[in-house]
Order: structure tokens, then C-alpha cells, then sequence
């Protein structure tokens, strides 16, 4: 039994065809592989997750620059650091549950303490994963990730954010955390995607609410705020795409216009964006209330992703409902 | 191995070895005096491979510690630092004085391995079972460099408890990663007690072979022994595999109440004990 071409099932958020498991990540190879025959020093690891994150794109440009790690994340996050300690640019990537919590330690003290300039790609985050279950859902790695220093921290909304975000650091001489879903989110920017590190994408002002999201959240938070703007409201969405260093200026600004500030992100809402953001609004006596819109302290379930998206209230509906319900209990 | 390597051992390099072998032993015990705590034991355990490497192996250029040729040499037992940070200064690759004040505050030498902070660590370390991985990466990244250098990996014999170190092994041997050279200091002791009642790691030699690596055994601290097979194995251009060397040394080698007590991994001497210790250093050169 075979299909003809790569279908989508709707329910499982699997692919028809059975290696191409992501291809809107296509871009993410194919801009790593333009960069190395541009000269610039990318190597690429992959601990046998190839086709799951589209890497195998690269290894087929670049076979001598590949290198495939097996399930040893520990082992690769710390062979990265060696790479990088040559003045070589290691991208490696697994999914976002083993590359956080797993290789945690490994990327402390061999990728961040020691500055090397390594991009750490975990894919698959959030509840993206769906009913394979706790083990591989990643509601803490933005937390966990943020309170190591020096090390940034980076959630693309989608492939060509990430691209984009990939060609605008290549010569950074500084780690990056790069947090990015299942290559199955609809598309924010497309082609038009541009990326500062550190600078949020303010897509417009709001007076009633300004809402605050990241990754995989910008694209329903923005349809979501369409949906509220229909009801008369005026809202206010930003992308804030680097969680650090974190755009204080962006929330400080619209704190300045907006009645409420709430944030959305596919994390648990200890530690992550929200967390983040409340830091900037209190220590700068910002009297703006917040609501901090994620995964709220609790494991979660399993279900098809979609449903689960529904469930936790972080899909169009669910963002502007949520929206509605903090702007009640603050208008009289 | 290329013929127009010279792998002989003479005298006078076995016995610039024992020289430089005392002088980590004596650093050390200075060191620690600042400190006031150490791993004299870590340290004395593998002064000869620290000196062989260091004086006759590695291939390095003084004053440059960064220079991109050079062979990689990582601390994965970083709690031996304090035996090689004297050996980075004789190199020029920082001043002398830095080591008068070891461990104290502003200066870069802790009980750890720092590259950042330490010119000539091409590592760091201190949390076990990293470094073989680190190395793995240096030697992978040799390859698409096309550079011509070795990487060599010191490792406890307690850090081959730790899991990544066998991720490592696996994955060198994969990747043919033939200028990777991992060396055991087999002393035999971790902090609990012997390393085979804490946790047994025997038969170790097989493991490696096993594993796919180029396994040799050698009496760590007989001078002659170990700097032929580490220049056997630096010189070795037909190998396809990486190499595991296995020193069998002493945890505190050179003092005789070191060598017969446990719990000198980690302490410090008293000042009478300290002059009696120098003395001893000396008197068995």
C-alpha cells in the first residue's frame, strides 16, 4: 500500500509519506546548505531525527559536513562544543523535550559557560507532539534555557522566520537556543520573513489589550486579534520572537498604550514568556495588569495535537476567549 | 606508522620526564598549601602521563596557545588541573605568577579546567563524562578542517561510571575517529573507595575493544613504557580506529602514606606534613 503524494492527516499531524516529515522546514536546510557553500563554517548534527527535522536535505548537499549522532544527545551537544572550540559553527538539532531537559547540563557548561558558538535547534516543542505524551511534549525548555546566562534564546513563528533568523546570526560568536515546532504551523511571514536578534516584530498598536506571543503562538494570536477587533476592540499583537535577550523597550511601549498585556505561548506559563515579561512590567513599576496565557503549571494530556491546542485554549477560539474573559474581569 | 617518524625513547628524554613528572608533583603540593585544599592524589596519579604528554608528545608551540595546528589535550578528570596548570605556564602560554595565587579570588585558576579564562586549557571540565564528546568534536572537526592535529582526552577511572562516556565510545569508533586518543588513569580509588566496590567497571580493556577502539594496557608511572606506546600511537598514520589507553598508576603516587591511605583524593597537608611531604617527593625522584 502506498500514497502518491504528501498529504497531511489532520488528525495525527503525520505525513502520508513516510521520510518527509516536515516540509516546511525545507527552507531550514536549504538556507544552512546555501550558507555553507557561501563559505561560511556550518556543520550540521542530528541525533536520528533527520527526516523528522528535514536535516537530511543538508547531508545532501553536504555529506562531509553531516554528522549523524545516533540517540546519544548528550554525546552531541558536547561533540558540538568540540566542533565550535575550532572555529567551526555547529547546528544541531533534536527534539526540544531531550534537547532541554536531557542535554540541559551538557549545554550549560559546555555550550554556554564556555560561549561556543553553537545553534541548538529543538523542534517539536510545546504539546506539538500530541498523544505521544509527556516524554516528549516541552512545556519547560524556554524556562529552563532562560536562566542560563549567556546563552540566547530564540522561538521563530515559522520555517522562513527561522531562516531567516539563521542567516542573520551566522556570524554571531554566541550560542543560541533555537525553539521551533513540527514544521506543520501555517505560515506568519512566508517569504517576507525578516529577523533581529532581540527585536520584536510589533504588527500594530492596541489600546484595549496589546497581546504578546511566541513560536508557534504568533500565527493564532494574530487571527485571534482579528476575531476581537471585529467585536470593537482595539488590540495590539506582538511577535516576540527572542525571549532573550528579551525586547523590554517593545513591552514598555505598549505598556504605555495599552489598558492589559496578556501573553501566549505553548510553554508552561512559569518561567517562560510570561515570566519574562512580568520581570520587565514589575521592575519597571508598569501599573498594566498581566495575564500570562500558556500551558498553566500542569502536565498534559494526550490527544491529536489539534485537539489538544483546543483543549488548552491556545487556538484562534481558545486565545480570544481567553482575551475576553482577562479584559472582563478588569472592566467594570 | 610512517617510518620518518622517530618513536625511540632516549635516556635524556626519560629523564627530562622524571624531572618534569617531580616538578607536578611539587607545584601541586605548593598549590594546594594556597588553596588549602586539593586533589594531591588526582594529580600524583598521572604526573608521568601529564609530563610524557607535555614533553615529548603533544605537539604545541610556546607562547601560542591558540595557535590552530596544535594537538588537543582535555582534562576529562578536570580535578587534576591543579598538577597541569604548572605544566601550561612552562609552556609560556600564561605568566608564572598567575600561579602563586591559585584559587584565590580574581585569578583564573580554580580547582577546574577554564577555557575561557585559561590560556592553553583547550576544555573545560569538571563535570565528568563531557570531555571524551568534546574531543570526539574536536577530531570530527579536524577532518572538515583538514587540519593534521590529535586529540587526546584524559579520563578517571570513576568518569568511565558515567554514561556519555560510552556515547562517546560509540560514537568515535562510528565515526572512525582515528586521532582521538582517550587515556584512563586507572588509579584505582573515587571518592567512596575503590572504584571496583563503588561501582565495577571491569573487565575495562575488553569494554574498549569491544567498543571498537584500539585498546592498550601500561604501567602509568614506568616512564619508558608509557612514552613508547604514546609515541607509537601519535605516530600511527594507518589506524582507522581511536585508541584507549589504559595507565595503571597509583592514587597518590610518590607519597607513601598517599599511596596506603584512602581519602587523599580531595584534602590538604599541614605545614610539618607538607615540608615531610616535599622531602619525600624528592628522595624518591
Amino acid at each position: 500500500m502506498s500514497t502518491t503524494k504528501t498529504q497531511l492527516q489532520p488528525e495525527s499531524w503525520s505525513y502520508t509519506d513516510t521520510l518527509d516529515k516536515a516540509p516546511s522546514f525545507a527552507i531550514i536546510s536549504q538556507t544552512l546548505a546555501d550558507l555553507a557553500d557561501e563559505g561560511h563554517p556550518v556543520v550540521v548534527g542530528t541525533a536520528d531525527l533527520k527526516y523528522s527535522n528535514g536535516l537530511f536535505r543538508f547531508e545532501e548537499r553536504h555529506p562531509d559536513k553531516f554528522f549523524q549522532f545516533g540517540i546519544s544527545e548528550q554525546n552531541m551537544i558536547s561533540a558540538a562544543a568540540g566542533m565550535a572550540s575550532t572555529g567551526l559553527k555547529p547546528h544541531v538539532a533534536t527534539f526540544a523535550s531531550f534537547m532541554a531537559l536531557l542535554a540541559c547540563e551538557q549545554i550549560r557548561t559546555d555550550i554556554a559557560y564556555t560561549m561556543m558558538p553553537v545553534r541548538l535547534i529543538g523542534t517539536h516543542t510545546g504539546i506539538a507532539f500530541g498523544f505521544y505524551g509527556t516524554s516528549h511534549h516541552a512545556t519547560e525548555d524556554l524556562a529552563i534555557m532562560r536562566s542560563i546566562a549567556d546563552l540566547n534564546v530564540v522561538a521563530p513563528a515559522d520555517g522562513p522566520q527561522f531562516a531567516a533568523a539563521l542567516r542573520a546570526v551566522v556570524d554571531l560568536e554566541e550560542p543560541i537556543y533555537f525553539r521551533i515546532g513540527r514544521g506543520r504551523d501555517p505560515e506568519v511571514y512566508g517569504s517576507n520573513a525578516t529577523f533581529e536578534l532581540g527585536k520584536a516584530i510589533v504588527h500594530e498598536a492596541g489600546t484595549d489589550i496589546t497581546l504578546i506571543a511566541t513560536g508557534s503562538m504568533v500565527y493564532p494570536t494574530l487571527e485571534a486579534a482579528k476575531a476581537l477587533r471585529a467585536e470593537g476592540l482595539s488590540v495590539g499583537v506582538i511577535d516576540m520572537h527572542t525571549i532573550k535577550p528579551l525586547d523590554a523597550e517593545a513591552i514598555l511601549r505598549a505598556a504605555a498604550n495599552t489598558k492589559l498585556i496578556m501573553t501566549v505561548e505553548e510553554h508552561n506559563v512559569l518561567g517562560g514568556l510570561g515570566g519574562a515579561v512580568a520581570e520587565v512590567l514589575s521592575e519597571n513599576g508598569t501599573p498594566v495588569p498581566l495575564h500570562r496565557h500558556g500551558i498553566k503549571d500542569t502536565f498534559v494530556i494526550v490527544g491529536p495535537p489539534t485537539h489538544l491546542y483546543a483543549h488548552y485554549g491556545l487556538d484562534i477560539d481558545g486565545i480570544a476567549a481567553e482575551a475576553k474573559s482577562f479584559i472582563a474581569k478588569f472592566t467594570k | 606508522m610512517s617510518p620518518s617518524v622517530d618513536t625511540a625513547v632516549t635516556p635524556e628524554e626519560i629523564e627530562l620526564i622524571r624531572e618534569k613528572a617531580l616538578f607536578v608533583r611539587e607545584e601541586t603540593v605548593r598549590l594546594i598549601s594556597i588553596a588549602k585544599v586539593g586533589h594531591y592524589a588526582s594529580a600524583f596519579s598521572c604526573a608521568e602521563i601529564f609530563a610524557a604528554l607535555y614533553y615529548s608528545v603533544l605537539n604545541l608551540k610556546r607562547g601560542e596557545p591558540n595557535w590552530p595546528d596544535r594537538d588537543r589535550f582535555l582534562m576529562g578528570k578536570g580535578h587534576a588541573a591543579v598538577g597541569y596548570f604548572p605544566l601550561l605556564a612552562d609552556w609560556g602560554f600564561f605568566p608564572k605568577e598567575l600561579l602563586d595565587g591559585y584559587t584565590r579570588v580574581g585569578n583564573p585558576l580554580g580547582d577546574h579546567p577554564d577555557m575561557k579564562n585559561v590560556p592553553g586549557a583547550d576544555f573545560s571540565s569538571g563535570s565528568l563524562g563531557h570531555n571524551l564528546s568534546v574531543g570526539l568534536g574536536m577530531a570530527l572537526a579536524g577532518r572538515v578542517l583538514g587540519k593534521d592535529y590529535n586529540t587526546y582526552v584524559l579520563l578517571g577511572d570513576g568518569e568511565q561510571q558515567e554514561g556519555q562516556v560510552w556515547e562517546a565510545a560509540i560514537s568515535a569508533a562510528h565515526h572512525k575517529a582515528n586521532r582521538l586518543i582517550a587515556i584512563v588513569d586507572r588509579n584505582g580509588y573515587s571518592l567512596d573507595g575503590a572504584v571496583d566496590d563503588v561501582m565495577g567497571i571491569e573487565p575495562l580493556a575488553e569494554k574498549w575493544r569491544t567498543f571498537g577502539w584500539e585498546t592498550h594496557e601500561v604501567d602509568g608511572h614506568d616512564i619508558p613504557a608509557l612514552l613508547g606506546l604514546l609515541k607509537r600511537v601519535a605516530n600511527d598514520s594507518e589506524r582507522q580506529t581511536p585508541v584507549c589507553i589504559i595507565a595503571h598508576t597509583v592514587k597518590g603516587k610518590g607519597i607513601g602514606f598517599m599511596e596506603k591511605e584512602i581519602g587523599w583524593h580531595l584534602g590538604w597537608l599541614a605545614d610539618e606534613d607538607e615540608k615531610a611531604v616535599m622531602a619525600e617527593l624528592r628522595a624518591n625522584r
